[in-house]
């Protein structure tokens, strides 16, 4: 699936809902059910650092197409990172760097991506770029 | 107890708006406290009329303006009794008056190998600052620990006192934990060494009655937005003896009393440490806040506070899976907690969209949060305008986050 139709996928299944908690509590059950990533990813080298909630981020290039894997130890950092996930993860370099991300908004959790929530999901996008960037880079070499 | 609580907080317009359709429960005031309407009038009267210079101008309005900011001085130096009004210096902040002290206090009196005592407990601006004159000037900080309640260990601190220790700067009340230190007996215990000690004062003089006379401390610093005041305006107490002897911090206008190229010679106190022009709305905002405290009377605060704290405290250990951390003998304002399995950022997210205001996280005390072994914390700090009902609310969002995340 493109970006865009995933994008138009998570935005349908975000307007089922009336109400924020119910929101949250789908939020909370993607974070649950993403997978733990494996320890070796959960060191210093691959922290993103937020002063609220903790992430990290691994990324590896698999058939001209970025793989992210990532992990937080808040949930509703992990929902959000379960979204991120599933529009940026498997894509090419180049439709990583031309993702607008606006379909945050219109779900309505703008919020969770302020630089001033500080819970590393901002520089978290930030660094998925910077990785498809390097890819992008070592294939064109 | 003359203590009206429904007409206290007619007096303090933001309490009444809704936030996502619910009325505000604002219990971060650890953070910044609400301003009541005097405070905010003084400000906006100052703007409408007077709106000079201080301290230079000879007409009418520079006068008045020089008048009331003068006057706010005097206020400031009657509430925590000082000795002297030139001892009461006006700075942005607590983290300025901190690192005036650190660099003017730390130029003037630390060499290498000195020593600087501060406590565990502490909030990154009585930490840092110290840290980088420590550094500049080769001397050495220590740190007086705590135990597993968030006190502060007494025996310990005697231990760290050796011949080169040339300051000590604690905080009067934790600002991640809600421990009331033991300031007197710090002071008491330093001055025996003839050591001067610096208290951060940004929580203590919100929740207790402050005479720097009684106390004997050396210098006591807060700030004016955790006392109803405005923001962007802070106090550096110091004794005369000391201020006399330390450098300018900062250099301009205002601070001088003689310039020419080939040398400076410098303003008497408390102009010495006030260069540029002053805050002075917020600065005369300020003085109608201590006034309003005043009024209301801080014994009557301190009373009703202790209550709240006490029910707040009581409310939430009924809770399962809830731990306070810091749990010292004597506490003011703020109840730090956090639920088990349950990451303090997501429970501040649900309580949030609850219309309650927390602050979660480390609350600029990351070694606190060390000495603990935890991320952060999700903490509720009280004001006198917090009612049992907010606690109850609280109470309510706290039950509602463990239904959606166990």
């Amino acid at each position: 699936m493109t970006i865009r139709e995933i994008e138009k996928e998570i935005t349908e299944e975000f307007s089922m809902f009336d109400d924020w908690m119910d929101k949250y509590n789908h939020l909370i059950e993607m974070g649950k059910s993403l997978p733990l990533v494996d320890e070796k990813y959960r060191t210093d080298q691959y922290l993103i650092s937020g002063c609220q909630s903790r992430v990290w981020l691994s990324a590896e290039m698999e058939d001209g197409k970025v793989i992210f894997k990532a992990d937080s130890d808040a949930v509703i950092t992990k929902g959000i990172i379960n979204l991120l996930i599933r529009i940026l993860s498997n894509q090419t370099p180049d439709n990583i760097l031309n993702a607008k991300m606006d379909f945050i908004d219109q779900i309505g959790l703008k919020e969770h991506l302020s630089p001033t929530r500080s819970n590393g999901l901002t520089s978290m996008i930030k660094q998925m770029k910077l990785y498809a960037l390097v890819f992008k880079t070592k294939m064109t070499q | 107890m003359n203590f009206d609580i429904k007409k206290i907080r007619k007096d303090f317009p933001a309490l009444h708006q809704e936030i996502y359709g619910k009325p505000l429960v604002y219990l971060d005031n650890a953070a910044t406290t609400l301003k009541p309407q005097v405070v905010i009038d003084s400000i906006t009267n100052y703007y409408s009329t007077i709106n000079s210079n201080v301290h230079r101008g000879v007409h009418y309005l520079s006068q008045q303006a020089t008048e009331e900011f003068e006057n706010t001085r005097e206020n400031i130096r009657k509430y925590i009794n000082a000795r002297n009004t030139h001892e009461i210096i006006f700075t942005k902040g607590t983290t300025e008056s901190i690192n005036l002290m650190a660099y003017s206090f730390g130029k003037k009196f630390l060499s290498q190998g000195d020593e600087v005592i501060i406590s565990e407990l502490e909030h990154h601006a009585n930490i840092v600052p110290w840290q980088m004159i420590c550094e500049e000037k080769r001397a050495k900080l220590k740190v007086i620990p705590i135990n597993n309640n968030g006190e502060l260990i007494l025996e310990k601190f005697k231990d760290l006192i050796t011949k080169k220790t040339k300051i000590v700067s604690v905080s009067h009340i934790s600002n991640a934990l809600g421990t009331v230190n033991p300031i007197k007996a710090i002071i008491d215990i330093a001055h025996q060494h003839d050591i001067p000690v610096m208290i951060d004062g940004a929580q203590g003089i919100v929740h207790e009655k402050i005479d720097v006379q009684e106390l004997d401390c050396d210098f006591y610093c807060f700030s004016s937005h955790k006392m109803y005041g405005p923001m962007g305006v802070g106090i550096l107490f110091g004794k005369e003896e000391y201020l006399e002897e330390m450098p300018p911090y900062q250099t301009g206008g205002e601070m001088i009393k003689t310039v020419t190229f080939e040398k400076t010679t410098f303003n008497e106190l408390p102009f010495k440490f006030e260069t540029g022009t002053p805050n002075v709305a917020d600065v005369i905002g300020f003085g109608s806040a201590i006034d309003y405290i005043k009024k209301i009377g801080i014994e009557n605060i301190i009373r009703y506070e202790e209550e709240l704290l006490k029910y707040a405290t009581q409310m939430l250990c009924g809770i399962q899976g809830l731990r306070i951390y810091g749990e010292a003998k004597k506490k003011a304002g703020v109840i730090s907690f956090l639920l088990k399995d349950i990451h303090p950022y997501d429970a501040g997210i649900i309580i949030d969209k609850l219309s309650i205001a927390v602050r979660t996280g480390q609350h600029c005390a990351q070694p606190v949060m060390d000495r603990f072994g935890i991320p952060g914390t999700i903490r509720a700090s009280f004001a006198f305008y917090n009612t049992k009902e907010e606690v109850d609310k609280l109470v309510e969002a706290i039950l509602k986050v463990q239904e959606m995340f166990n």
